[in-house]
């Protein structure tokens, strides 16, 4: 099955064409094998809304395939920055549409701690000087994905007894981080969300023709709104 | 990736919309603002028109958040689409064309519309026509009233716009804009004043549903009248009307809602439409087009008939469903500047809040 997995949760804007298949000769044993056919990434949080289609488009082309050939949408849901956020589910969402074919969402987070060993926390830049972060057990999620201060983060991971953090979102903040106890992992460790990491995680589904949920962007956070006060006291 | 094109531009038609069986079925999207809008044109017919709004959402606050539109754009966005293909009776494959406003609007709420417009053209392998709000605005009146004569005036009035502009081809050549409002919108000062009525939001409605009782017998400032601009100012007004009312509850006299309603309206109408009149006359135009939201109120559409029938000026005002922010006026234009055979947008197009008003 042809999948094309995109994430804009970060100021990466990825893309991947992947095949995937079940690993065992039984189906259902649940182990999914993916093969990357096409990948681009660019990074630079303000253009995902130029940049997506485009390398798609490029994506599809080295892998010689056109849009009809897809089988099956993968998103990376976030969390993230609302605004690129938003570009790569509702592009998901609109190609799955145009093609008939379903879209399937995955916590971006994932992308980054399905790939990693032990106990680690996976952190990503919130703005606002927070982080979003989720805590994987041998690449699977425990606990997460959540939104905080790096000083409060670090105090709930050490109650978790998580000592190692990857990701970018510990990478601006590496002195907090670092007093979990282990040295925040360098740039050249998991970077940010892998799309291929994201279709292996909805292999499974999209195998199984498991129809997918809603997608629902993970905002984490209530729209910045302020009820206004009352007339009597409007300044004119 | 510049120079890469959604799909193929399809032949220019010297006949246009008159011929409706074989011109491309143009579907278009509007997120600028607060309406998720899908509409779907063939030649100068609208075949659906489907909107989804988070106007209930935002009512609380008195005025448009827009992160709170922009998320109600991603989850109405894939439905409204659907919807209006399945009104029409037709298939995604029978798109011809996809059309989206790429603004001037919110940044956030216009770039889930052109996010998705992308992601279809693409999918579907059909070009995509990246449209100036305002221009929407008039060319929906083309699917009430047929071909606009050029050049024609446009006053377009709502919660977000306040403007004049001179309109020499509505498919091919700029838009120019005469005058604009220097504060708020017309709309804007419509909520601002329910506001201090106790009226709901928006405000448009309730204070001309309360200006029929009453008339207009409070003198309120008609800012910039005679100042040979075709530009508005209305923050002035509202001012004035809060201090009328502060004025009288000091007093301990009670409001007359419906005689402040009529002559804030009053002020509000005689400025947009001698202004309308004045532009059409300096730049001898004789067909007037009035659009946006506040087009639906019943004082300036016969304040407007009133003056453009003594100047020997055409009106023309689409139904009222049509002039509030839809997907069928951006459909409309997409169709005009394909049949015009107007350079589809690259997939690399983005939205821009501030769109000149020139041609995107
Ligand atoms: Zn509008």
């Amino acid at each position: 099955m042809l999948l094309l997995a995109v994430d804009t949760a970060t100021p990466a804007c990825s893309v991947a064409l992947a095949d995937v298949e079940w690993a065992e000769p039984v189906a259902g044993t649940g182990v999914v094998r993916v093969t990357r056919r096409a990948a681009r990434q660019v990074v630079d949080p303000r253009r995902h809304a130029e940049l997506l289609v485009p390398l798609v488009r490029e994506a599809l082309d080295e892998a010689s395939a056109c849009p009809a050939d897809l089988d099956a949408l993968v998103v990376g849901l976030g969390p993230g920055p609302f605004t690129s956020l938003r570009v790569g589910v509702v592009t998901a969402a609109a190609f799955a549409d145009a093609l008939g074919r379903p879209a399937y969402g995955v916590c971006s987070l994932d992308g980054i701690g399905a790939d990693t060993s032990g106990r680690v926390a996976v952190t990503t830049d919130a703005r606002r000087r927070e982080v979003y972060w989720a805590v994987y057990d041998s690449g699977e999620r425990v606990a997460g994905p959540s939104v905080g201060r790096p000083g409060s983060v670090v105090e709930e991971l050490r109650e978790m007894a998580v000592r190692r953090v990857a990701g970018p979102g510990a990478q601006l903040y590496p002195d907090v981080f670092a007093s979990l106890g282990e040295p925040v992992e360098p740039a050249t460790g998991p970077g940010y969300p892998s799309p291929v990491t994201l279709a292996r995680l909805a292999g499974a589904s999209v195998l199984a023709g498991r129809p997918p949920a809603p997608l629902v962007p993970l905002y984490l956070r209530r729209p910045d709104a302020a009820e206004p006060r009352p007339p009597k006291a409007v300044a004119v | 990736m510049s120079g890469v094109r959604a799909g193929h531009v399809p032949p220019a038609r010297s006949d246009g919309p008159s011929v409706r069986g074989d011109a491309p079925l143009v579907l278009g999207i509007e997120t600028s603002c607060d309406e998720t809008g899908v509409g779907l044109v063939r030649g100068g017919l609208l075949l659906a028109d489907t909107l989804a709004s988070s106007v209930d959402e935002h009512a609380r606050y008195g005025g448009v958040i827009p992160e709170i539109a922009a998320r109600a754009h991603v989850e109405a966005m894939v439905p409204a689409v659907d919807r209006a293909l399945s009104q029409a009776g037709l298939r995604h494959r029978d798109v011809d064309a996809i059309a989206v406003t790429a603004g001037p609007g919110l940044a956030g709420a216009l770039l889930v519309g052109v996010a998705a417009a992308k992601a279809y053209a693409f999918a579907l392998g059909v070009p995509l026509y990246g449209v100036h709000h305002l221009a929407a605005h008039v060319a929906v009146d083309t699917l009430e009233h047929g071909p606009l004569p050029g050049p024609s005036m446009a006053l377009l009035v709502s919660g977000g716009h306040s403007s004049l502009l001179l309109v020499p081809d509505l498919a091919t050549g700029a838009v120019i804009p005469l005058g604009a409002t220097v504060d708020d919108a017309a709309g804007e000062a419509y909520d601002k004043v329910a506001r201090l009525l106790g009226m709901p939001f928006p405000g448009g409605p309730p204070i001309d549903q309360a200006a029929r009782d009453g008339s207009p017998t409070i003198a309120f400032p008609r800012a910039k009248a005679g100042d040979g601009t075709f530009d508005f100012s209305f923050s002035g007004l509202k001012t004035a009307v809060a201090r009328w009312l502060e004025a009288r509850n000091r007093a301990g006299e009670p409001i007359p809602v419906a005689a402040v309603a009529a002559s804030f309206q009053e002020a509000v109408v005689d400025v947009l439409t001698a202004k309308s009149v004045a532009a059409c006359r300096s730049h001898g135009v004789d067909t007037l087009v009035i659009g946006g939201g506040v087009a639906a109120n019943s004082r300036l559409r016969s304040l407007a008939a009133a003056r453009c029938a003594a100047a020997g000026i055409t009106l023309r005002v689409p139904r009222p469903g049509l002039c509030t922010d839809n997907g069928a006026m951006v459909a409309a234009l997409g169709s005009l500047q394909a049949a015009a055979g107007v350079t589809p947008s690259l997939l690399d197009m983005s939205a821009s809040s501030t769109l000149s008003l020139e041609r995107p």
